[in-house]
C-alpha cells in the first residue's frame, strides 16, 4: 500500500470563532484520524527523527503502539523519556526537531509527530480523570535536594529525582507552580487544566511544592544549604523582559509582553472584574518582535477585543522564530504582519496614553553573525501608525535577583549561569539547567536540561556520602 | 503564646486612622528575613491582585509581620475587611533592596499619611547610629498615627496637619525648608503622597542634600519579571520592585510616575463599582 503524502489534518476551531474565545485552537486527533496518521510512519530502522528530538523519545516505537492500538504502551514509551508529554505534544517546534528529520519529507509531509504524541497523552489524561491513578510511593533514600523554578526544566528534573527516592521540594517564585507554562503561554494553546495535571502527578508521586518564595530575596542558595539540601537544581527561566530604549516606552498603555501575558494568563484579566487584575482595552494593539511570545500577545490582544492587532518585526517572515503553525494561525485570525519594519519612538496624549508609533522600514542586508540577512534602515520610510497600545517583546534575559546574592555563581555576560557538561555551576553541588542556561529557548531543551541534570546530580549524591 | 497560627492568618486588625488599616499576619517565612525598606506582595483571596504592601513592622520573635494600608479601591477596601483568624490567600517577600542602614550623621525623616508605617522600622534602624529628627504629617487629625512610636525612635519630632487639627497647620515642607536652612542634615528620606515627594525634592535639590524616596508604583510580578513597576530615575528606565523600591529622590521624574500611578483610573472605578455592586446586593 502506498504511503499517503499528506499528513492528516488536525481539527480546529473556526477562526473566526476562535479569535473571539480563550478555547484551545487546536483539538486533537480522533482515533480515527490518529491511526490514519500512525500507519504513515515507515518505522525507518535507522530512526532519523530522534536524532531531532532534544530528548531522544524512541519515536517510531510510540508511533507503532498508537497502530497496534496499544496506547497504554504508547504512553509508556513516551512518560520514558518525557515527563510533560501534554505539554510538549502541543507546543514544540517539532518542525524544526524531529519532524525535520522524517523520511517522508522527501515524497511529501513528514508524518506529524506531534499531533499524535498529543494524542496519546490526552488519551492517558482522559482515563486518568474516570479512574483514580494509582499512587505511586517510592523507596526514600533520606537525601534531600532543592529545586529553584517550576518550569520545564525544574519539573522535569524534580520528576527523575522523587522516582530515584529523593525528597525534592520545589520552590517558586509565583503563587502558582508551572513557569512559563502557566504565565506565558495562552491558554488557547495550552490550557492551564492540562499544567495543573501534571503539577499534581508530581505531588502524587511526593514533591513538595513551596510557592511564593523567591530565592535571593529572603532565603538564599546558603540558607538552603544550610537547611541540609545536599544539592540544588537553578531552573529559574529568562524572565527578564527587554525593553529596545526608545523614546515613549514609559507612556501608559505600553506593555513588555510578561506583563501582558502574565496579567492575561495567571491572574486572568480576561475575566475582569470577577478577577481583579485589569488590563487596558484597546483597538489598534502594535505587538513588538516575532518569537512565539510576540505572536500569543497578538493573539491574546485580539481575544482581548481589539479591532486590528499589527505584528510589527524588523526582519521577513522567513526569519520568524516562532513555530509555524503559530505564524499560521495568527495569519488566519487576522493579524496585519507588517514586516521589515521596526519602531522608532512612541507618542502619547495629554494623559500619557500611547496614542501613535513612528516606524521605519527594513531591508534584508548582508548575513549577521546569527546567519541571518540583517535589517538596515531604508532612509526616507519613517511613517506614523495610530495605535493605542503596544506590547514589546523583543526578548528576555535571566533575572538576576539570584546572581546578585550568590556571588560564587558564575555567569556570562547577560546573566546566563555558567555549567559544565553535567550542568553543575562553579559552586559544587549546585546545577542549573533551562532557559536560565541558554537564554530564552524552548521547553523540550529545558526539559532536557532538567533531566540531564537530574542524573548529574544522582551521581554527585552517591559519590559523597 | 502557646497558640500555634496557620500560615498566613490574621492576628489583628483594626483602623489606624481614617481609612488607613493596620493587619498583623503570621507569615514567619517573610519575617525571617525581612530588614527595614522592604515589600510583600499580598493576594487576598483567589481571584484577587498581586497588591504590594510595604512592611511596617516585624517581629522575629513570634513572626508576625505588621502592614499598614490605605483603603483605596476594591482590594485594599476588601483586604480590611479580613477578620482575625481568616487566612490570607498569599504572602510574598521580602521583596526588593532593604533601606541602606549606616551613620549618616543627622538624618531627617519626612512622613506624609499612611507613608509614617514604612518610615518607622527604617527610623527605627537609623536611629542607632544617628540623630534623627522626624516630619509627620496627614490632612488632618484623624489620618496621623504611631505619633508616640515615632516619638520613641526620633531626637526630635515635628507634626504637621494641613488643616491645623493638631500640631503645626501646613504642608511638611514648611519645616523641612526651616531645618534645611538652619542645620546641617546629611541626609533625607521622604515617603507619602507623590506630590509631598516631588515638593520635597524640589527643595532637597535646591540645597543639594541627599534625598531617598520610596515609590509605591503599580506592580504585578513584584521580582522584576514584567516591568509594570518601571519608573525613570536619572534619565534610565528602572524596574520598581527589584531595582528600588528606594530611589535617588532628586533624580526621579515625579511626573511619569504619577502618570503611570493613574493608568488604571477607569479600571479601578469598574472594580470597585462591581465589588461595592456585588457585596451590598445592590
Ligand atoms: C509566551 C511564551 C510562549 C512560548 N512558546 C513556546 C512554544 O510554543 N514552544 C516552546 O518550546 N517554547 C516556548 N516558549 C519558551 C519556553 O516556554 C521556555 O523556553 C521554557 O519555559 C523554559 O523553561 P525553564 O524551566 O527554563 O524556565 P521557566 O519556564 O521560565 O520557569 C522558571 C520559573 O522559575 C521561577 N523563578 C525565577 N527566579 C526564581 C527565584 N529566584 N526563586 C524561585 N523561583 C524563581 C519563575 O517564576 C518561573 O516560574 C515560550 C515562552 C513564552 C514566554
Ligand atoms: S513588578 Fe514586575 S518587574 Fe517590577
Amino acid at each position: 500500500m502506498a504511503v499517503k503524502k499528506t499528513a492528516t489534518p488536525m481539527p480546529e476551531q473556526d477562526p473566526n470563532v476562535r479569535k473571539n474565545n480563550f478555547d484551545e485552537v487546536a483539538l486533537g486527533y480522533t482515533p480515527e484520524q490518529a491511526q490514519e496518521e500512525a500507519v504513515r510512519c515507515l518505522n525507518c530502522k535507522t530512526k532519523p527523527c530522534v536524532q531531532g528530538c532534544p530528548v531522544c523519545i524512541d519515536i517510531p516505537a510510540f508511533i507503532m503502539a498508537i497502530k497496534k492500538g496499544d496506547l497504554q504502551g504508547s504512553i509508556d514509551i513516551l512518560h520514558e523519556k518525557n515527563c510533560l508529554p501534554l505539554v510538549t505534544g502541543r507546543v514544540c517546534p517539532q518542525e524544526e526537531q524531529c519532524q525535520k528529520f522524517c523520511s517522508l519529507n522527501k515524497i511529501g509531509e513528514s508524518v506529524s509527530i506531534g499531533r499524535l504524541e498529543r494524542f496519546v497523552a490526552d488519551w492517558e489524561m482522559k482515563k486518568n480523570k474516570t479512574s483514580e491513578p494509582k499512587t505511586v510511593h517510592y523507596q526514600r533514600i533520606g537525601k534531600k535536594v532543592a529545586i529553584i523554578g517550576s518550569g520545564p526544566a525544574g519539573l522535569s528534573c524534580a520528576g527523575d529525582l522523587i522516582k530515584w527516592g529523593y525528597d525534592v521540594t520545589v520552590f517558586e517564585a509565583f503563587h502558582k507552580s508551572g513557569g512559563v507554562l502557566i504565565y506565558g503561554i495562552p491558554e488557547f494553546r495550552l490550557p492551564k487544566d492540562i499544567v495543573e495535571v501534571e503539577i499534581q502527578n508530581l505531588k502524587r508521586m511526593g514533591v513538595v511544592f513551596d510557592n511564593n518564595r523567591l530565592i535571593g530575596s529572603g532565603l538564599k542558595i546558603n540558607d538552603l544549604m544550610d537547611r541540609g539540601f545536599q544539592a540544588i537544581f537553578i531552573g529559574s527561566g529568562a524572565g527578564l523582559p527587554q525593553f529596545m530604549g526608545i523614546p515613549g516606552e514609559n507612556l501608559s498603555g505600553v506593555y513588555s509582553a510578561n506583563e501582558y501575558l502574565t496579567r492575561s494568563n495567571l491572574m486572568k484579566s480576561f475575566l475582569f472584574p470577577k478577577y481583579d487584575t485589569p488590563i487596558l482595552s484597546a483597538k489598534n494593539v502594535a505587538v513588538i518582535g516575532g518569537g512565539n511570545v510576540a505572536l500569543d500577545s497578538a493573539r491574546t490582544a485580539l481575544r482581548m477585543g481589539a479591532d486590528h492587532v499589527y505584528l510589527i518585526y524588523r526582519r521577513s517572515r522567513e526569519e520568524m522564530p516562532a513555530r509555524q503553525e503559530e505564524i499560521h494561525h495568527a495569519e488566519q485570525e487576522g493579524i496585519d504582519f507588517q514586516l521589515l519594519t521596526n519602531p522608532l519612538a512612541y507618542l502619547g496624549n495629554e494623559q500619557g496614553y500611547v496614542h501613535q508609533m513612528e516606524c521605519m522600514r527594513m531591508d534584508l542586508g548582508e548575513p549577521d553573525a546569527s546567519g541571518r540577512r540583517r535589517p538596515v534602515p531604508r532612509e526616507g520610510s519613517n511613517f506614523i501608525l495610530p495605535i493605542d497600545q503596544v506590547i514589546v517583546s523583543v526578548g528576555t534575559t535571566p533575572n538576576p535577583i539570584l546572581k546578585l546574592t550568590t556571588p560564587d555563581l558564575k555567569t556570562h555576560h547577560k546573566g546566563e549561569i555558567e555549567v559544565d557538561n553535567k550542568q553543575m555551576t562553579s559552586i559544587p553541588g549546585v546545577f542549573a539547567g533551562g532557559d536560565i542556561v541558554t537564554g530564552a529557548a524552548t521547553v523540550i531543551t529545558a526539559m532536557g536540561a532538567g533531566r540531564l541534570a537530574a542524573d548529574s546530580i544522582h551521581q554527585y549524591l552517591q559519590s559523597c556520602k | 503564646m502557646s497558640k500555634s497560627f496557620k500560615q498566613n492568618e490574621v492576628i489583628q486588625v483594626h483602623e489606624l486612622a481614617k481609612s488607613i488599616t493596620m493587619m498583623e499576619v503570621y507569615a514567619p517565612n517573610v519575617v525571617e528575613f525581612a530588614k527595614p525598606g522592604q515589600f510583600v506582595i499580598v493576594i487576598n483571596e483567589a481571584k484577587g491582585e498581586r497588591i504590594p504592601l510595604t512592611i511596617a513592622d516585624f517581629s522575629k520573635e513570634n513572626g508576625i509581620l505588621t502592614l499598614v494600608f490605605q483603603q483605596v479601591g476594591k482590594s485594599t477596601m476588601a483586604l480590611a475587611k479580613r477578620k482575625v483568624g481568616d487566612v490570607i490567600e498569599h504572602i510574598n517577600g521580602p521583596l526588593g533592596h532593604a533601606s541602606l542602614i549606616q551613620p549618616f550623621g543627622n538624618v531627617l525623616m519626612v512622613a506624609g499619611g499612611v507613608g509614617i508605617a514604612p518610615v518607622f522600622p527604617i527610623t527605627r534602624a537609623l536611629k542607632e547610629q544617628n540623630h534623627i529628627i522626624s516630619i509627620v504629617g496627614a490632612k488632618s487629625k484623624d489620618g496621623l498615627f504611631w505619633v508616640d512610636k515615632m516619638k520613641k525612635v526620633s531626637d526630635e519630632l515635628i507634626i504637621t496637619t494641613d488643616d491645623g487639627s493638631l500640631g503645626r497647620a501646613g504642608f511638611v515642607t514648611e519645616p523641612l525648608k526651616e531645618i534645611l536652612s538652619n542645620q546641617k542634615i546629611d541626609r533625607v528620606i521622604a515617603i507619602g503622597p507623590l506630590i509631598m515627594m516631588k515638593n520635597v525634592s524640589k527643595i532637597t535639590k535646591e540645597k543639594n542634600i541627599p534625598l531617598i524616596v520610596s515609590l509605591n508604583s503599580l506592580m504585578v510580578c513584584g521580582m522584576g519579571m514584567c516591568g509594570a513597576c518601571r519608573c525613570t530615575v536619572n534619565e534610565k528606565s528602572k524596574f520598581t520592585c527589584f531595582e528600588g523600591p528606594e530611589f535617588d529622590g532628586n533624580e526621579v521624574n515625579f511626573n511619569e510616575v504619577n502618570q503611570r500611578l493613574q493608568m488604571y483610573r477607569k479600571e479601578e472605578k469598574i472594580a470597585l463599582d462591581y465589588y461595592l455592586g456585588g457585596s451590598n446586593g445592590r
